[in-house]
């Protein structure tokens, strides 16, 4: 370690690791976004890394200097990025941004580190800055790149994407033609049924879990009674208990009762899986409200009926917003239950539905617009309200 | 008479009405949840004793058909009667029907029947599986067509009872024996414990790696905030899709780059494989809730007093040594939570896996066998014993959970 900590050593040594980092991330941008032949080579990316990371040692001019070489090697052919037969476009682009977030970055990594010894201070807080660069870019991939793969198949076709799978370049002569797949969708698969079904469903086991679970809620938060504690503990023992298990025995009784394949019988069982959930995250909220307020309100004349409808919920209105967001969000992902207990096509949920989309003879990008379909509505509305959101899956998010 | 000043003791009235209120609230939760939680438990239970099968849900009863048949002097009434069941019996079979006026029944009645006025009743004492007759009445009627339609139109009910296996006092240990059966039942094992410990510890580490990432305010810090939770806002069904068109072993971007970068020559069947698809669906589990533990983590931190830091500033501690001495052990309780939580839930995990391979390649989990079991197989009493071993661990893993969640705060 006290090897290392030489600006002589650690600048080359981040800048090799850098410079690979983002040569490959340039190079899967790129391919994903042109469908063109890009690739890292590993080995000029660590010695070019290696000469950028001392250069860079030494201020703002030598690391201009370094980054025009890196792109000038770079469309020779010897950068830190390898090239098959791509267009000059392409090829100016990628070669000019692996060689500026090559040096841009570096900049910024060495910023308190220079040629010599370097204090403890000045070698961690580069090795720091080069992992929070590495960190970003990693994460930004990970969580995009399925998303993307999503969104865009969605608006090939399965011959082109045959052709070459990573050709995700889209043909807007096409205009609403690239479209297509949602539209059939909508037409011929009944994807408008399956939405308002979905959100029917979701907005219902919102209403009636609230309608459960407040009243219980504020029991377990605000009134005196015996078994209070056991019952907020086991509230958490039912979030325990797997839902395949249930289910089973579940699907038995549906069958039998014959509530299967109703939407109503759906719509029975979702606010169960959810009453446990909003019941806890809600009575952490209702003990931290101040009761002095309540108290105030009984010393009026107002029964506790009344406190709880005009003290308690115009003060816990945030925390309904969390709540109802998350319930949401349950209900409308939730796919085991709307698998096994709805079998017909006209009654499907969104996520039934894509379910039934899964096979060899529904082309894919048919597939991944349904997916595309039960994903935005509920991103739009993750977006929207993040804040309660965010509040809401802290607060009870035991649930998986 | 002296007014006491002591305070009442035991229950006063008003605490009784508070109770009373209490438990007025809970109740619709507390039956709910005991409707579609400890019921279908219990019933797990009984179930994992049964010898029963998909097949066996519908009980077996008889079915009868009515027509009016033949012409002039051949018409006649005809009941078709069977045993929905090949093998099993249905016993005090009766079946009544009401004839209408405009038939008039000529000749003998068959020996089972009996005619009263215009409802006519005919026992058949117990059928066999397999069973199936038909019964001929005679008749005579003035217009024919009106009359086939007067008849068809009067359903015939036939009742009768059967055993149901479901309620029946057979029991059996095969379920359990069958699961426990051979190596099948150890692989299941291995496969959830890797899967649980290597997703929740990974989904921990990730986050925890996220979280530092985004513990300091920057400009954009609340859109990466935002877009690092969409793995686990999306619907697991959307994902897991994505996923598997991603990694396609033929058509899959994933392999044209590995190939195009490459990494390897051909394509590499990514959930199709063991042991990699098993690693596949823990990297997916890992990715889809890296977001939560990272949200709570990141909360944790955020309320961490900066004093401490400030502090070890000036005694000069070190980036790093300040992660290890400070942040980590402040995190300590947050992180031992989160394992606990987590690792439950991805035990309890059966979309994420059943989507991605359908428990095929070495990936079946405890929760993908219940329903291999009972619904590939067609075996529900098998799946039920595979329930009833998961609820026994959950069991084991709530009481650790009680043990050590009552020292932490909050959760």
């Amino acid at each position: 370690m006290r090897l290392l900590q030489n600006g002589y050593l650690t600048g080359p040594l981040l800048g090799a690791l850098w410079v690979l980092t983002i040569s490959a991330t340039v190079a899967v941008a790129m391919s994903f976004a042109t469908g063109d032949a890009f690739r890292p080579s590993v080995l000029l990316s660590l010695l070019s890394g290696l000469a950028a990371g001392a250069v860079a040692l030494f201020g703002r001019l030598p690391q201009i200097a370094a980054a025009l070489a890196l792109a000038a090697a770079g469309f020779a052919g010897a950068g830190p990025m390898a090239t098959g037969d791509i267009s000059v476009l392409s090829a100016l682009v990628g070669h000019s941004s692996v060689a500026a977030f090559s040096m841009l970055g570096l900049a910024l990594i060495l910023k308190g580190a220079h040629p010599g010894a370097l204090s403890r201070h000045e070698f961690e807080e580069a090795v720091i800055r080069f992992l929070t660069g590495f960190g970003y870019i990693f994460f930004t991939a990970i969580v995009l790149i399925p998303f993307y793969v999503m969104v865009m198949t969605s608006l090939k076709n399965q011959s082109e994407l045959l052709q070459n799978p990573l050709d995700f370049t889209l043909d807007f002569s096409k205009g609403f033609g690239l479209l297509r797949s949602y539209q059939e969708l909508f037409q011929d698969f009944n994807f408008g049924t399956y939405l308002i079904n979905s959100f029917g469903i979701s907005v219902m086991t919102v209403f009636i879990t609230l309608a459960f679970s407040v009243p219980g809620a504020y029991a377990v938060a605000r009134l005196r009674f015996r078994g209070r504690a056991a019952f907020s503990r086991s509230i958490l023992l039912i979030y325990m208990v797997p839902m395949i298990v249930l289910a089973l025995p579940i699907y038995i009784a549906f069958s039998m009762t014959g509530l299967r394949n109703s939407l109503f019988g759906i719509v029975l069982i979702y606010p169960v899986t959810t009453i446990p959930v909003a019941l806890y995250m809600l009575q952490g909220y209702f003990r931290g409200l101040p009761a002095e307020i309540e108290e105030a309100g009984l010393m009026d004349g107002l029964s506790r009926l009344a406190v709880i409808w005009k003290i308690t919920l115009p003060l816990a209105l945030p925390a309904l917003a969390s709540v109802s967001l998350y319930v949401f969000m349950i209900a409308w992902n939730e796919f085991l239950l709307a698998f096994m207990l709805l079998d017909d096509p006209s009654k499907f949920t969104l996520t039934r539905g894509i379910a039934s989309l899964n096979s060899s003879e529904i082309p894919r990008q048919h597939l991944m617009a349904g997916a595309v379909i039960a994903t935005v509505p509920i991103m739009a509305l993750f977006l929207g309200l993040e804040r309660f959101m965010t509040k809401g899956l802290t607060a009870g998010s035991v649930k998986g | 008479m002296s007014v006491s000043s002591l305070p009442p003791s035991g229950t006063t009235p008003l605490a009784k009405r508070e109770a009373r209120l209490a438990w007025g609230l809970l109740a619709p939760t507390i039956i709910s949840v005991a409707l579609v939680v400890v019921l279908p438990l219990l019933a797990i239970f009984w179930i994992s004793v049964k010898p029963i099968g998909l097949a066996d849900l519908r009980p077996p009863q008889p079915i009868a058909r009515e027509s009016l048949r033949g012409s002039d002097d051949d018409l006649r009434i005809e009941y078709r009667l069977r045993n929905s069941s090949q093998d099993q019996i249905v016993a005090d079979v009766v079946l009544t029907d009401t004839i209408p006026d405009d038939v008039e029944i000529i000749g003998d009645l068959p020996e089972a029947c009996d005619l009263q006025g215009a409802l006519l009743r005919c026992e058949f004492g117990t059928i066999e599986g397999g069973f199936r007759t038909r019964l001929r009445l005679p008749v005579q009627a003035a217009d024919e067509e009106l009359a086939e339609e007067r008849v068809e139109a009067s359903e015939p009910v036939v009742t009768g009872t059967a055993d149901s296996v479901l309620t029946n006092l057979t029991f059996t240990t095969d379920n359990f024996a069958r699961i426990f059966d051979g190596e099948e039942f150890w692989e299941v094992l291995g496969v959830t414990i890797f899967y649980t410990v290597f997703g929740t510890i990974g989904a921990i580490v990730v986050g925890l790696f996220a979280a530092l990432l985004l513990n300091k305010s920057f400009r954009g810090q609340g859109i990466l905030r935002g877009l690092y939770l969409f793995p686990y806002v999306a619907p697991v069904i959307a994902v897991a899709f994505s996923w598997l068109i991603l990694f396609d072993p033929f058509s899959g971007s994933a392999n044209a780059l590995l190939v195009q970068m490459g990494v390897t020559n051909e394509a590499i069947n990514f959930f199709g494989e063991r042991p990699l698809a098993l690693i596949m669906v823990t990297v997916f589990e890992i990715w889809r809730y890296f977001p939560l533990s990272f949200l709570f983590i990141l909360a944790r931190m955020q309320s961490i007093d900066t004093d401490m830091y400030e502090a070890a500033d000036m005694d000069g501690a070190s980036p790093f040594q300040k992660f290890w001495y400070l942040s980590l052990p402040m995190l300590l309780g947050i992180l031992s939570v989160l394992f606990l939580l987590r690792f439950i839930w991805t035990f309890n995990k059966f979309d994420d896996i059943f989507l991605l391979t359908g428990g095929n390649a070495g990936t079946r989990t405890l929760t993908v066998n219940v329903y291999e079991q009972a619904f590939a197989i067609s075996n529900i009493g098998a799946g039920a014993a595979v329930a009833v071993v998961i609820f026994f661990c959950l069991l084991a893993f709530s009481f650790f959970f009680f043990k050590f969640i009552s020292r932490e705060e909050g959760l």
